[in-house]
């Protein structure tokens, strides 16, 4: 309870009541001008009436010296600047306290949003740039109209394809994101006018043919405000036939463009090593048909420019000379002038295969630097190389080199004899020719059927042989070769064996039926029916040399994808006492298969 | 009462009129009917001047006045001068002040006994507008806006403001101007309040888009309802609510 000369030291608040509301507000003073001194005078409240309490100039900078006194003053002043703050409830005193402030410093307000009528349905909301309630701006402003709800699409039901017009045909599913992306592609016109905010199919019956969307879009109205609305949007599904489903159901084996490629000799070895290649390298993709032919394999496309793309291919893998393009009228439309037209191109591989023996002609053999005539091939890619086994030299000839001579090889693999080796005497260190190593060796060898007859000959394989070994190598005593340019060289001495290759004939024998730690993926080739038997297991022997060709050289399984062999499974006895003397394919070099199968986990196939 | 107008095809008539308890200005319109609108209510009570101020239209928002005096910028004309001496009633002071904010009406918002005016007012003015006008002055902004004329209007009953006032300043600007007021719109949702109407003690004009939702509003915080012409009571209005939350 204050008396007259009470000392207040801790802060108070001077407030007044507000006769308005009943709140109490302290009290915020227009301090006088030229501060001169100000005296507070303090009157208790009666407890009754809502009363002002007189402010008598008083020196505020006196702390809390107030007197009090007894005259009560009632009359009214109402202009007294009192402002904001509202005191909590819990601060308000009994009437007949009185309550003793002073002002302290000056503090921010914290704002809350006031609320309005709505101009239109008068319900209380918060203001906003048009002052109406969101209901009565939906009812005010529709932002979707003008915009298209019914639409038409084309669709094929061949290939589940969507028209996107002029001539584009989109293949996509029901429901996916595809089929959406395109569906909002085909309002783009409307939706200039508004901004997409979020897009959704409804579900609806796949038979029904209708899409629906339900769209989500804003648009400004009125002053600034920003609304937001959903509509739907139903797309009609017509049925119609995509270009290429009609020309397909017209005739099936329809193609426009077609690959003839063809090899001139008597064994496939290439065209397995260019299947995988062309595996590896997918580019057969286009390919609506792929037959093999004898010598040769026939690719069909539905377009010309894919043939090219595979002529090119083929270009840049095997040495092939220029392709030759045909062209045969299918259909003249006479009334827009337009032609139709199969187009077949004709590609031919060099007949110079790996391990050939090959007679240089003179020209050649000049223009490549007095290399002797005889020389193997060692790699064919877009280049031949070619080496000379007595002088290891090694040459290169480009596809446009050898196709300006185009000269055939004197003896190829399948004439290749088996030699026994019975001594071996090294003459040169181990030399590297492009790669590989080479030692010049003096052997004596003699042919297996023959033993009788045994040759003295250089050969190059001086760092694999060793006495005991099988070779194998061309049997220049005994062959009759007909070539044009063996006889050309008058004063050319022949030896009588050039070997090529170690056999592992024998190590092979111990393995023979047991499968291969890894496989290899083919093409979907139409076989020619026409060949019968004999030609299935002759071709079953080549392929099976041609897995073991690529088991030799890791150089020829460069290009090529090898899988793992699921089927595969080591058995004990194989691992004991084999060694390493057959070659095989090491373990890292091996692709892990992709198995898409439905009975897999989801989890599984996505750690694959 | 309330009534809803427009002048030539505008809802904005608080731009072309002026009304007080004393006078009512109005802009020279194109057809009659504006004036006529005024005249019907107020003829007998109040003297309804056709004027204009510095040669347009836009006297509402030019000029700002109350019962005891009227302002006019600096820019008008001697001819509009006398004539709102000679038609106004005696006991209204017309003063023209140099001011360099001359928009008047948007600057200065007052009843009776308050004005609110724009924070960049000069001194002068100020004391100008106590001394003709017999107010008390307060510069303040209304929902941070610092033309006051335009974004509120008062009366000696009651006061509309702009609706994005928050409700401390709402409470803040009532204890100052001590008439209940309240947030709320005109014209089918425009903020600008003084624009739209033009209100005294007991009549109020509006656009002719006020939804019958604002002109309630009007009609119960300017207390137009009950109000009769003569007599202003002077008692405690307890039972008062002056905004709606």
């Amino acid at each position: 309870m204050l008396t007259a000369d009470a000392v207040v030291d801790e802060e108070v608040t001077l407030c007044s009541r507000n006769p308005l509301n009943a709140k109490l507000y302290p009290l915020r003073l227009h301090l006088p001008p030229n501060n001169s001194a100000m005296h507070v005078l303090v009157v208790p409240q009666s407890s009754k009436d809502y009363k002002f309490l007189i402010i008598l100039p008083l020196q505020l900078s006196t702390p809390a010296s107030v007197s009090t006194s007894p005259a009560a003053a009632s009359s009214k002043q109402p202009f007294l600047p009192s402002p904001s703050p509202v005191l909590d409830p819990g601060s308000l005193f009994p009437t007949n306290h009185i309550k003793v402030a002073m002002a302290a410093n000056m503090f921010v307000v914290p704002q809350t949003q006031g609320t309005v009528l709505c101009c239109k349905c008068g319900i209380l909301m918060t203001p906003n740039p048009a002052n109406m309630c969101v209901t009565c701006l939906r009812s005010e402003v529709d932002i979707t109209e003008g915009l298209r709800k019914h639409v038409t699409i084309m669709h094929c039901p061949e290939c589940n394809s969507y028209l996107q017009p002029p001539r584009t045909w989109l293949k996509a599913q029901l429901e996916s994101k595809e089929l959406l992306t395109y569906c909002v592609k085909r309002l783009e016109t409307d939706l200039k006018k508004v901004r997409l905010v979020n897009a959704e199919f409804i579900w609806t019956e796949p038979h029904s043919k209708r899409i629906k969307v339900k769209l989500k879009v804003q648009k400004e109205v009125l002053n600034g405000a920003i609304l937001e609305q959903c509509y739907v949007v139903e797309y009609v599904q017509q049925d119609h036939m995509c270009e290429s489903c009609t020309r397909f159901q017209a005739n099936p084996d329809q193609w426009v463009a077609s690959v003839q490629l063809r090899q001139r000799v008597s064994h496939r070895r290439t065209f397995f090593y260019l299947e995988q290649v062309i595996l590896k390298h997918d580019a057969a993709a286009h390919a609506i048909k792929i037959k093999q032919m004898e010598q040769g394999i026939d690719f069909f496309f539905g377009n010309e420019s894919h043939a090219l793309k595979f002529v090119e291919f083929l270009g840049k893998v095997a040495p092939t000379g220029k392709s030759k393009r045909s062209e045969q009228l299918v259909s003249h439309d006479t009334k827009n002038n337009s032609y139709n037209y199969k187009y077949t191109h004709s590609v031919e591989i060099s007949p110079i295969c790996r391990e050939d023996l090959i007679c240089l002609p003179p020209r050649v053999a000049v223009s490549l630097g007095n290399l002797g005539p005889l020389v193997i091939c060692t790699k064919v890619t877009n280049n031949i190389t070619l080496l000379d086994p007595f002088t290891l030299r090694q040459c290169f000839l480009d596809r446009d080199q050898y196709w300006r001579y185009s000269f055939k090889s004197l003896l190829s693999s399948r004439q290749l004899v088996e030699y026994d080796v019975f001594n071996v005497e090294v003459v040169s260190p181990e030399y590297n020719v492009g790669g590989s190593k080479y030692v010049i060796a003096d052997v004596e060898v003699a042919r297996v059927t023959d033993y009788g007859k045994l040759f003295y000959v250089r050969t190059h394989l001086g760092h694999i042989l060793h006495p005991g070994d099988r070779a194998l190598g061309y049997d220049l005593y005994g062959v009759n070769s007909n070539d044009n340019e063996l006889d050309k060289y008058t004063d050319l001495v022949i030896p009588d064996v050039i070997l090529i290759k170690k056999s592992y004939e024998e190590k092979r024998q111990k393995k023979r039926g047991k499968p291969r730690p890894w496989k290899l993926k083919s093409l979907n080739m139409e076989l020619d029916e026409s060949r019968g038997r004999a030609n299935e297991e002759k071709m079953n022997s080549e392929y099976e040399e041609f897995l073991r060709d690529l088991e030799e050289n890791p150089e020829l399984r460069f290009n090529l994808s090898l899988y793992h062999n699921k089927n595969y499974q080591p058995s004990e006895m194989a691992s004991m006492g084999d060694g390493d003397d057959v070659p095989s394919v090491p373990l890292e070099e091996l692709l892990a298969d992709l198995e898409l199968s439905d009975e897999e986990d989801g989890e599984d196939s996505m750690r694959e | 009462m309330a009534t809803r107008l427009q002048f030539e095809n505008s809802c904005e008539v608080g731009v072309f009129s002026k009304l007080t308890n004393a006078y009512c200005l109005v802009a020279i319109g194109g057809s009659e009917n504006f004036y006529s609108a005024f005249e019907s209510e107020l003829a007998d009570v109040i003297p309804v001047v056709k004027t204009s101020i510095s040669g347009t239209r836009i006297i509402g928002r030019l000029c700002a006045g109350n019962k005891n005096g009227l302002l006019v910028p600096h820019n008008t004309t001697d001819q509009e001068l006398q004539h709102l001496r000679n038609s106004l009633p005696d006991q209204v002071v017309v003063q023209r002040i140099d001011e360099k904010l001359s928009a008047l009406g948007n600057c200065i918002a007052c009843n009776d006994h308050v004005a609110l005016t724009h924070t960049d007012l000069d001194k002068e003015t100020e004391e100008i507008i106590t001394d003709v006008l017999g107010v008390e002055v307060f510069r303040q902004t209304i929902a941070g806006n610092i033309l006051v004329g335009s974004y509120c209007a008062f009366s000696n009953r009651g006061g509309l403001v702009h609706p994005h006032t928050s409700v401390e300043d709402l409470d803040e600007l009532s204890t100052l101007l001590q008439v209940p007021l309240v947030a709320g719109t005109i014209n089918r949702g425009s903020e600008v309040i003084a624009a739209g109407m033009t209100v005294n003690d007991w009549t109020a004009f509006c656009g002719s888009d006020t939804t019958a939702t604002e002109l309630s509003v009007i009609e119960s915080v300017f207390k137009l309802r009950e109000a009769q012409p003569t007599a202003i009571v002077d008692e405690m209005r307890k039972s008062l609510i002056d905004s709606y939350v």
